[in-house]
């Protein structure tokens, strides 16, 4: 009776988290949407300085305009392009070689797994923004050394995982089967512990999009990231601190578009993890 | 214990000496360096001999590894330099900028753990509950707002257009202090909450509350006395994991508040490519980062007497 209750409430709570996941699915979508098509459906010329400056919102321009005279809904949306993309292509580069580091260590042992953990206990040591900062400086900024700083603090995280995960994997007993079938290493980590590991490594990734992206917009800031005239949400919000007292919408524009593009990125990684993890989401 | 506290910190060595191989090996990389960044500052076109000259003068025209060792050795008798563009010394300049550090990281640390801990506690005992609700959601949007972002509106409304504090802190004292704490606080509470929340809970589920419930125990003895008491190890631990993030917050923090601590400090030298201001900046926070782990391994202890020291580790 009581079983039969649970398992319906499961299921039910199950459906629930679907219905969820598709919704926010179709808003991430609707937001890479814009994000890919951001040159297109941008108003103005985001570069173009042809209107009258530090204009305050109206019906011409939604966002008011910049100090340059540029439309600042268009560098909105172009400069959502730019974080959206450089953070979604700095986790992927993480994702990837976290996963490849922590897979190898896990299966090869030895002096490489011990040395490769110590150095990712370095990195997790530290508290990784300061670090970032370090390397962003040290490598003169940029967004693309700013992507290479998050990408060098961020990678041991991932190697944990997906270390975890093949070393739990390699003691199963179809690991040895396929062994003692003859399969090579090779075909043992592609075929199977690859396959295995990636649901956790992946939940991981969908949950860092939004810290990443704000602490690449926050390298950014400092003018460690993407350099003026590019427009980038952090920089755009850099360049308009000073005329904060005066003209807040500068600032206020584009910090509400990372804070939307966040939150959606936040919700659908809570809800993929809820998804595939359902006993966690009771708690959290 | 005593020899427990001696290897974590023996440990420190080799973290310290990789930490800063690491940060003097990319300053290498980097390419361009405090002479050029002063050049390119001040705008004037220079000759290549001045260049090498002042190079020469700073030591940093010979081989990156004797520049290594050189800087380690000095390090060794207690000299860690002099700051490329202001010519100060790097440790007393650097010691001077650390109480306004300090107090703003033990401001943000009391304001977290007065916000997050009450409110962690309340929305577990709600569980699902409309105040639950809320507060997760609150926790959720301040996890979702870049620190920076949340610095910069909490200077727009309470310092610009309600001006209960000023603009910019010139000076260190408690009334400049607010607005920056707030803004770590935000962050750190949001993360911190939800810790908490998931802890309490967990605690909760136990058959030990049901037991208590049962024999009549009123839930509020049970939540203060067993369930908060028994969570403490769990929420210190998280607490001071944080701690490691709220003290990268503070370089971003104080630079828009201009707040005159090591992190605007670190944020300055970095801009300037001061490379022994850099370095110093990057093993005061590992030397931070270790203590702190040290000490909350050691309040495990005292909290929790059945945790061996050096025992299992992950």
């Amino acid at each position: 009776m009581t079983a039969s209750i649970t398992v319906r409430r499961q299921k039910i709570r199950k459906n629930h988290t679907k219905k969820r996941l598709f919704f926010f699915m179709i808003l991430a979508a609707l937001l890479m949407l814009v994000v890919v098509f951001a040159e297109q459906i941008c108003p103005y010329d985001p570069n173009a300085q042809i209107f009258s400056v530090l204009e305050p919102p109206s019906a011409a321009h939604p966002a008011g305009t910049d100090r340059f005279g540029r439309d600042m809904l268009s560098r909105i949306l172009v400069g959502l392009q730019t974080s959206v993309l450089s953070t979604l292509i700095l986790v992927v580069i993480i994702t990837v070689a976290g996963t490849v580091i922590g897979v190898l260590c896990g299966h090869l042992g030895g002096i490489v797994d011990s040395f490769m953990m110590r150095v990712s206990d370095v990195c997790l040591a530290f508290p990784g923004l300061v670090f970032a900062l370090a390397i962003a400086a040290l490598l003169n900024g940029g967004l693309q050394n700013a992507i290479i700083a998050l990408a060098v603090i961020s990678w041991p995280k991932y190697a944990r995982i997906a270390r975890s995960q093949t070393l739990a994997l390699e003691s199963t007993d179809y690991i040895a089967a396929a062994r003692l079938a003859g399969d090579t290493s090779a075909q043992i980590i592609l075929r199977h512990i690859l396959p295995n590991s990636a649901g956790p490594v992946l939940v991981t990734a969908i949950l860092d999009i939004g810290t990443m992206m704000m602490e690449l917009a926050g390298l950014s800031f400092l003018g460690l990231g993407a350099m003026p005239p590019t427009a980038e949400l952090g920089n755009m919000m850099s360049g308009g601190r000073s005329m904060l007292q005066t003209y807040p919408w500068v600032i206020i524009g584009p910090g509400i578009a990372i804070f939307i593009a966040v939150v959606i990125f936040n919700l659908l990684g809570d809800t993929v993890r809820d998804y595939l993890d359902p006993r966690n989401s009771r708690r959290q | 214990m005593r020899k427990y506290v001696a290897h974590r910190l023996l440990q420190l060595i080799p973290i310290l000496l990789i930490i800063t191989f690491l940060s003097f090996g990319m300053m290498r990389l980097a390419g361009s360096d405090a002479v050029l960044q002063k050049m390119e500052n001040t705008g004037m076109v220079v000759s290549q001999e001045v260049i090498d000259a002042a190079r020469a003068e700073l030591g940093l025209d010979k081989p990156f590894l004797t520049q290594y060792f050189v800087w380690l050795g000095n390090l060794l008798r207690g000299d860690m330099g002099t700051s490329y563009i202001s010519g100060q010394e790097v440790f007393p300049a650097f010691i001077s900028k650390l109480p306004a550090t300090l107090l703003l990281t033990a401001v943000s640390i009391l304001l977290t753990v007065v916000i997050s801990i009450p409110l962690g506690v309340l929305a577990a005992v709600k569980q699902n509950r409309l105040t639950d609700y809320l507060i997760r959601t609150a926790s959720f949007l301040g996890n979702s707002m870049p620190n920076f972002f949340v610095a910069l509106l909490l200077m727009y409304f309470f310092a610009i257009r309600l001006g209960w504090f000023p603009v910019i802190s010139r000076e260190v004292n408690l009334q400049n202090v607010i607005l920056p704490s707030i803004t770590l606080a935000i962050a750190m509470s949001a993360k911190y909450l939800r810790q908490v929340r998931a802890t309490v809970l967990d605690e909760l589920s136990k058959d030990y509350v049901t037991g208590a419930k049962a024999r009549g125990i009123r839930f509020s003895v049970t939540l203060t006395k067993s369930v908060l008491r028994a969570c403490l190890v769990t929420i210190i631990t998280l607490l001071t994991l944080s701690i490691g993030s709220l003290l990268g917050g503070t370089a971003i923090v104080e630079s828009i508040f201009m707040w005159d601590g090591v992190g605007k400090l670190a944020v300055d030298a970095i801009n300037m490519r001061d490379y022994p201001m850099i370095q110093a900046y990057v093993m005061w926070m590992a030397i931070i980062y270790v203590c702190v782990n040290l000490i909350t391994d050691l309040s495990y202890r005292a909290l929790d007497p059945r945790i061996r020291l050096g025992g299992a580790r992950i």
